[in-house]
């Protein structure tokens, strides 16, 4: 097992009577890219202010760095980099000011702080916007100015907080693309995200619910604990299927995919398409396929279809 | 321990941020002018000229005459004749004048038995002393009306009757230093510094620490290794020279406009200025750093600024209001600023004269800034 960088023992955050994270256990090995995933209001933000030590668990501990939370945060800040979910420096400063800002915020010296700005705008492709005040940046520039601005210390931990929801696919891809070469150099990351495809390019996934998680691991090893749990049905008049199905006790989901049914069963079972044409038989004209899993099936399994 | 650079990074980022944002910068510049030029123009406590009413039962060439020796002291102007009481107190009532002049139908008779005109060589009446010439119903409400009405109770008539005016000789000599000719202006534009400077300086630091929480980039500066005092010190000294340019303006143009010149050395007049500023920006963070947003901080930056116009002593004389009041206003920089900046500009006062005040307001300022940095927490919860 390689070095742990980031874990967290029981941390639980209440808000008033709300639970917001409950008993969350992780674990984050150095160099990998830890996926949080989970829907909106899943404890994913919290978690992570947590860890930042921007806020103080109302339960538990954790270990970030070597600096044990709750505790004094404030010479772990000078190691990690948070990049909030909404676009969190200054619309009304240019690309350049910002990120000068934010050199001087953490005492580069004025040699280094140089050589920063003008490699990050360089590797970052912002040298045509250094003088555009930031508000003014397309999405995926305002992105990269962020991640820009957040890296700039370069350091050692860096928490990403749903940093693709809002742009393209494209810009995504080429979002990643940069989180993978900070991945190259050592970084290790905390990615939170609902994005199934964002998702799949982390090295390790924990999923959270409702502030529990319910399942961890690495995107392979999850979708093959899901194995035999998801068919494919191909026919005429899916939605009237569809809502058939929906209330049977042995399955566990339905969905409408394009011109197929994908169903999750309830139970692991190596007959799932036994156990799907059993609760079809009154349609024999059906035709059923059983597939592999994939990470949204693990999801939904683990979020909504009981033990994951 | 204090990183300048950080100071100097948040300082320079609110100058940035300052330049870009016009009305703000506008507002710098003509919130002073604006005021100062209105101000210095409109608030006069001497009053002149309040319309009045007439009713002369008599109607006779002394009674005009009575009438427009009255007139001529400007501080009535006699708009509407009636010829009963009754329809003068209407008009009272109506606010359409705020005074009646009533001259009784036996005003000859009262004239030439008056002492006021005659002193004691005023034929003796039979069976009765003198009595006034005439009465004077006056709303009383606001009380300087009722005053400069007041003021014409003892008015000399000898010139009535060409008798030589022999004024008797005032029990006191009065010297008036400092605003000889009795200008209220005088008063109001060392004031105005302080009233302008409570809104302005509290007003901007008021809504700065809001306005990083609001725009979400408190979120970011808290996962930096940024120090409160650092945010602190480095937000509030751009306005610091604001507010310095705020006093430039208004007291060059109240040299300019208004003639009030600065009596004081304006090195002294730059430290009391440089205390009450710094003490004015202190609040204001204090004050940001309990409102959630800027609506809030404008509210309190209200609450604060209303005592500070109508209890420092800008409006009306702190001697003249109750202890508990006293001590409310006590409370306020802008109390101790319009003592200071008036001894400096009409008095010409040295630090020395103005200790106690001027060490009240660095002490309050340092109390304030250190209250601001202990309230912020680099947290979210």
């Amino acid at each position: 097992m390689s070095e742990i960088v980031a874990s967290a023992v029981g941390m639980t955050r209440r808000f008033g009577a709300n639970t917001a994270v409950d008993a969350l256990d992780l674990t984050v090995p150095k160099g990998v890219v830890y996926g949080l995933l989970g829907p909106n209001g899943s404890g994913k933000t919290t978690a992570m202010r947590m860890l930042t030590g921007l806020l103080t668990p109302s339960d538990g501990h954790a270990e970030v760095l070597g600096t044990r939370l709750p505790g004094n945060a404030e010479a772990l800040k000078r190691r990690i980099g948070y990049m909030t979910q909404g676009f969190t420096y200054y619309r009304d400063l240019t690309v350049l000011e910002n990120l000068r800002f934010i050199a001087e915020i953490h005492d580069l010296p004025a040699r280094r702080k140089r050589q920063r700005i003008d490699a990050l705008l360089e590797s970052y492709e912002l040298r045509a916007q250094a003088g555009r005040l930031a508000g003014a940046l397309s999405g995926g520039q305002r992105q990269r100015l962020a991640l820009a601005a957040t890296v700039i210390h370069e350091p050692e931990l860096l928490f990403l907080d749903e940093p693709t929801s809002a742009v393209d696919p494209e810009t995504r891809r080429g979002f990643w693309e940069r989180l993978f070469d900070l991945v190259e150099l050592g970084t290790t990351m905390i990615v939170s995200t609902h994005l199934m495809d964002e998702a799949e390019r982390c090295h390790r996934i924990a999923i959270l619910d409702r502030g529990r998680k319910c399942a961890d691991g690495t995107p392979p090893e999850l979708m093959e604990k899901a194995e035999g749990r998801v068919v494919e049905v191909a026919g005429d008049d899916l939605r009237r299927i569809g809502r058939e199905l929906a209330g049977h006790p042995d399955i566990a989901s339905v969905a409408q995919i394009g011109t197929l049914l994908r169903v999750l069963v309830a139970e692991a079972t190596t007959e799932a398409e036994a156990v799907v044409a059993q609760a079809l038989r009154g349609h024999p004209e059906l035709s059923l396929r059983a597939v592999r899993p994939n990470l949204e099936d693990v999801f939904v399994l683990a979020t909504h279809g009981g033990a994951g | 321990m204090i990183s300048a650079r950080r100071t100097m990074a948040i300082l320079r980022k609110e100058l940035l941020q300052l330049r870009r944002d016009r009305l703000t910068f506008g507002m710098i510049v003509m919130i002073p002018l604006i005021q100062l030029v209105l101000f210095g123009y409109a608030i006069n406590t001497e009053i002149r000229h309040i319309p009045a009413a007439v009713v002369d039962q008599s109607n006779t060439s002394l009674s005009l005459a009575l009438t427009q020796m009255v007139e001529a002291t400007q501080v009535v102007r006699f708009e509407q004749r009636f010829v009963t009481v009754e329809e003068a107190e209407r008009a009272i009532v109506r606010a359409e004048v705020r005074a009646a002049f009533i001259i009784p139908r036996d005003i000859d008779d009262r004239l030439v038995r008056s002492a006021a005109i005659f002193g004691s060589r005023a034929p003796p009446a039979q069976g009765e002393t003198a009595r006034p010439v005439a009465q004077w119903i006056a709303d009383g409400s606001d009380t300087l009306v009722a005053g400069a009405i007041r003021s014409l109770r003892l008015m000399p008539l000898g010139e009535l009757f060409r008798e030589p005016t022999n004024a008797p000789a005032p029990t006191f000599e009065v010297t008036l230093f400092y605003n000889p000719e009795q200008r209220t202006v005088v008063n109001i534009v060392p004031g105005l510094v302080g009233v302008i400077l409570t809104m302005t300086m509290i007003m901007f630091t008021g809504a700065a620490i809001v306005r990083e929480s609001e725009r979400g980039n408190m979120e970011m500066l808290i996962t930096t290794p940024i120090r409160p005092l650092e945010l602190m010190i480095g937000k509030i000294i751009p306005y610091i020279g604001i507010g310095l340019v705020q006093v430039v303006i208004i007291l060059g143009l109240g040299a300019v406009l208004f003639s009030v010149r600065i009596a004081g050395s304006l090195g002294t007049l730059l430290l009391v200025t440089l205390l009450f500023i710094f003490a004015s920006l202190s609040l204001g963070l204090v004050l940001s750093t309990v409102a959630k947003n800027q609506l809030q901080a404008m509210q309190m930056t209200i609450f604060i600024l209303l005592p500070s116009i109508l209890l420092s002593g800008f409006m009306f004389p702190y001697e003249g209001m109750p202890r508990g009041a006293q001590l409310i206003a006590d409370l306020l920089p802008a109390t101790h600023f319009m003592r200071v900046i008036r001894g400096v500009v009409l008095r010409d006062a040295d630090v020395a004269d103005l200790g106690p005040d001027a060490a009240w307001l660095l002490g309050f300022a340092v109390l304030g800034l250190i209250v601001a940095a202990l309230r912020f927490r680099k947290r979210l919860d």
